[in-house]
């Protein structure tokens, strides 16, 4: 494998509150990124996501250990190196009165323009190269109290993208938007991180679609250690699940999803198939039924008739038949049994 | 080359024209607000308890013999140090001001937030109030002294409250805090002025009112050279802060981000505004309101956060607007000069208020 442009060594994350105090919130962490790829950051809250994505942007003091950006430790670079070499997304909102998405944009290139921030010809071609790689092009003239969040999130990333970075750091930056734009963003900074060979490392809440987008995983469970790899390999080493066991929650590895934890109402027996039937079992498992496609013996049957839209659910109980047009019918009617 | 135009790239090209359109737009309005500070500043050399006309206003300001040799004394003695000391110490409210509103993220921001203007206050009160035997006595010797020992008393507090704040600056973590050891500091200096005012005689009491009503009449020539140099020591180093200011637009953390050294941005942006304040208080009083409306103001005439264009916008609206606001404290052809301080609120606070109104700050307020 190549080199990587960011590795840790025996990096030692946490507080001091006070001159004797120290809060430890993960030990010896040893993670490279590479260029090229993105990796997700994941874990359950108060991990100390935010903690280690602030250490590695050097903006919080590591306890012990290292982080270095190729040969040079982040603490020790001038301020405006380091800008040219590492850029954040961060989750403060901003809220600039009277400031345009491309001037936005352009104070990305503030560690390399003079004194007083003039932009060369130059540096106006990287600040529309940026935009047009985020998509935001016809967002350059709007202000940016005018921007819906996914579109404010998209100058954003493309600000952190005209400093031309090597690292690219993005706390939480899909966590304000809505599914679709989530999965946008994603699916863009993996074509971004392709294309321009950075590293773009991002922190989320958003496991199903973490799984999906990243390239590596970077799992961090409460008091660590941290573990690195495909998603795949997490998920199959069981680490996924230990990470984020907890009361009412259950990770499944078979779908990759999280599965509410409830107590049994009792076993349904399901005949029926297609999207329908997912649809079905989902309801009915969130209702507190185990779902036994084809069980035998359980005295609830439920049997999908029809297509799609003229999906009829017929509810079989003690020789009993009742007729649902609805999945909501078919719950209301479970409920009161 | 003859290569298609592509959407994408089109738009690129309109982007750019836009921009090209607005810096246009806005060299218009500072080419404007220019000529309207000129005009100002004739203005108030012209009008006054006597009417000069513009004609001899220009003759005497160009070395020649007016028609009435009064008028040169009037002129050079009286309305020229006076308008020059508006123009100035509005430049400075107003750029101080600006400083303060990026350096807090806060649109109420002023440039008093520091604490400057209550170490000020402090200097002055414990000179007018403690020293001196009898009432008479003092204010026959503030006559004696001329306003040159309040603008030192002024000044010593200024420079004491001014340390004290940069070593919070250099100390602390968060700007908020600063914010909030300024407020808190400037609370205790006014008690304790109020307590000095309680036990005080009512002469004194009504000498250190005057000094709070502002006046930008009391700034003579031998104190001039050190007043603008202060003040345009303060205006260059605003100018010198012009892209970490720019930067602390998104917050410390972008900032920081960006390449921005922090500590030394916060440090420079606190002694600037430090330095121009101080002067101005030490000099004029504490002239509240232009520090805090005209950045505003600029802000909504050029459509613009970027300190390129609002630094000079404010040098230029702040002087306009001080020479304005003491033309009508002086009423023109009356002989009563009102306060100055109650003139700019006076005109300033409707000016904001309706800016505000028309901004839909409120509906953003709530959009976030």
């Amino acid at each position: 494998m190549n080199t990587p442009i960011l590795h840790t060594h025996q990096l030692t994350i946490g507080y001091r509150p006070s001159r004797r105090q120290q809060v430890l919130v993960c030990p010896a962490i040893n993670a490279m990124l590479y260029p090229g790829e993105l990796v997700c950051l994941i874990g359950p809250n108060g991990a100390g996501k935010s903690t280690l994505m602030r250490t590695l942007a050097g903006m919080q003091a590591p306890l012990e250990g290292t982080v270095r950006l190729g040969e040079d430790e982040v603490r020790d670079l001038p301020p405006r190196e380091l800008a040219r070499r590492l850029s954040l997304v961060l989750t403060e909102r901003i809220d600039a009165a009277g400031m345009r998405a491309i001037e936005l944009v352009a104070l990305g290139r503030q560690p390399y323009t003079s004194w007083i921030g003039d932009l060369s010809a130059h540096d106006e071609q990287v600040v529309q190269h940026a935009l047009r790689q985020v998509g935001a092009e016809e967002l350059a003239d709007r202000m940016l109290d005018e921007l819906s969040d996914g579109e404010r999130q998209k100058v954003m990333i493309a600000r952190a993208l005209a400093q031309e970075p090597v690292v690219m750091l993005l706390d939480e930056p899909t966590a304000f938007l809505d599914l679709p734009r989530r999965a946008e963003i994603m699916t863009m900074l993996r074509r971004l991180a392709r294309d321009t060979g950075r590293a773009i490392l991002l922190s989320t809440h958003d496991l199903e679609l973490a799984l999906r987008s990243a390239d590596r995983i970077w799992l961090l469970p409460k008091g660590g250690p941290l573990q690195t790899g495909a998603p795949e390999d997490l998920v199959l080493s069981g680490a996924f699940e230990q990470a984020f066991r907890s009361e009412g929650v259950q990770f499944d590895s078979y779908t990759g999803s999280f599965h509410m934890r409830t107590t049994a109402a009792g076993v349904i027996d399901l005949h029926g198939s297609g999207l329908p039937a997912i649809w079905t079992t989902r309801a009915l498992e969130r209702a507190g039924f185990c779902v036994a496609p084809g069980g035998q013996g359980s005295p609830l049957r439920v049997e999908l008739h029809g297509e799609h839209a003229e999906t009829r659910w017929h509810l079989h109980k003690a020789g009993e038949v009742q007729l649902f047009e609805s999945v909501n019918g078919l719950l209301v009617a479970l409920k009161k049994m | 080359m003859t290569a298609t135009t592509t959407p994408l790239q089109s738009l690129s090209q309109s982007s750019i024209h836009h921009t090209r359109l607005r810096h246009a737009n806005q060299l218009k309005i500072m080419v404007v607000l220019l000529l309207l500070l000129i005009g100002a500043f004739l203005l108030s050399l012209a009008t006054g308890s006597v009417t000069i006309p513009l004609d001899q206003i220009i003759t005497i300001l160009t070395g020649g013999e007016a028609t009435r040799t009064t008028w040169i004394t009037i002129v050079l003695d009286f309305r020229l140090p006076k308008a020059l000391t508006a123009l100035l110490a509005g430049a400075a409210l107003a750029v101080g001001g600006l400083q303060m509103q990026t350096l807090f993220r806060n649109p109420l921001a002023e440039p008093y937030v520091l604490g400057i203007n209550a170490g000020a206050s402090l200097g002055v009160a414990l000179i007018v109030l403690t020293v001196g035997g009898t009432g008479t006595m003092l204010l026959a010797g503030i006559g004696l002294l001329g306003d040159m020992g309040i603008a030192a008393a002024a000044f010593i507090g200024s420079a004491a409250a001014l340390l004290i704040v940069l070593t919070a600056a250099a100390r602390v973590q968060s700007v908020t805090t600063l914010l909030i050891l300024g407020l808190m500091f400037g609370f205790a200096v006014s008690a304790v002025v109020s307590l000095l005012l309680y036990f005080s005689i009512a002469e004194r009491v009504q000498a250190y009112i005057n000094w709070t009503f502002g006046s930008f009449g009391g700034v003579t020539w031998s104190q001039m050279p050190i007043f603008a140099l202060m003040i345009i020591v303060g205006l260059i180093s605003a100018v010198v802060l012009t892209k970490p200011l720019n930067a602390l637009l998104l917050g410390e953390h972008y900032a920081r981000s960006l390449g921005v050294d922090i500590r030394k941005a916060r440090m420079g942006i606190v002694l600037s505004t430090a330095l121009l304040t101080g002067s101005v208080t030490a000099f004029c009083g504490p002239i509240g309101f232009i520090g805090i409306a005209v950045p505003h103001l600029c802000r909504s005439l050029l459509h613009t956060s970027d300190h390129r264009i609002l630094t000079p916008a404010a040098i230029l609206l702040g002087g306009i607007v001080a020479l304005l606001a003491d033309l009508v404290a002086q009423m023109p052809g009356g002989q009563v000069v009102l306060p100055l301080n109650a003139v700019t609120a006076l005109l300033g606070a409707p000016i904001i208020i309706a800016l505000i109104l028309r901004r839909r700050s409120l509906r953003t307020a709530f959009a976030s």
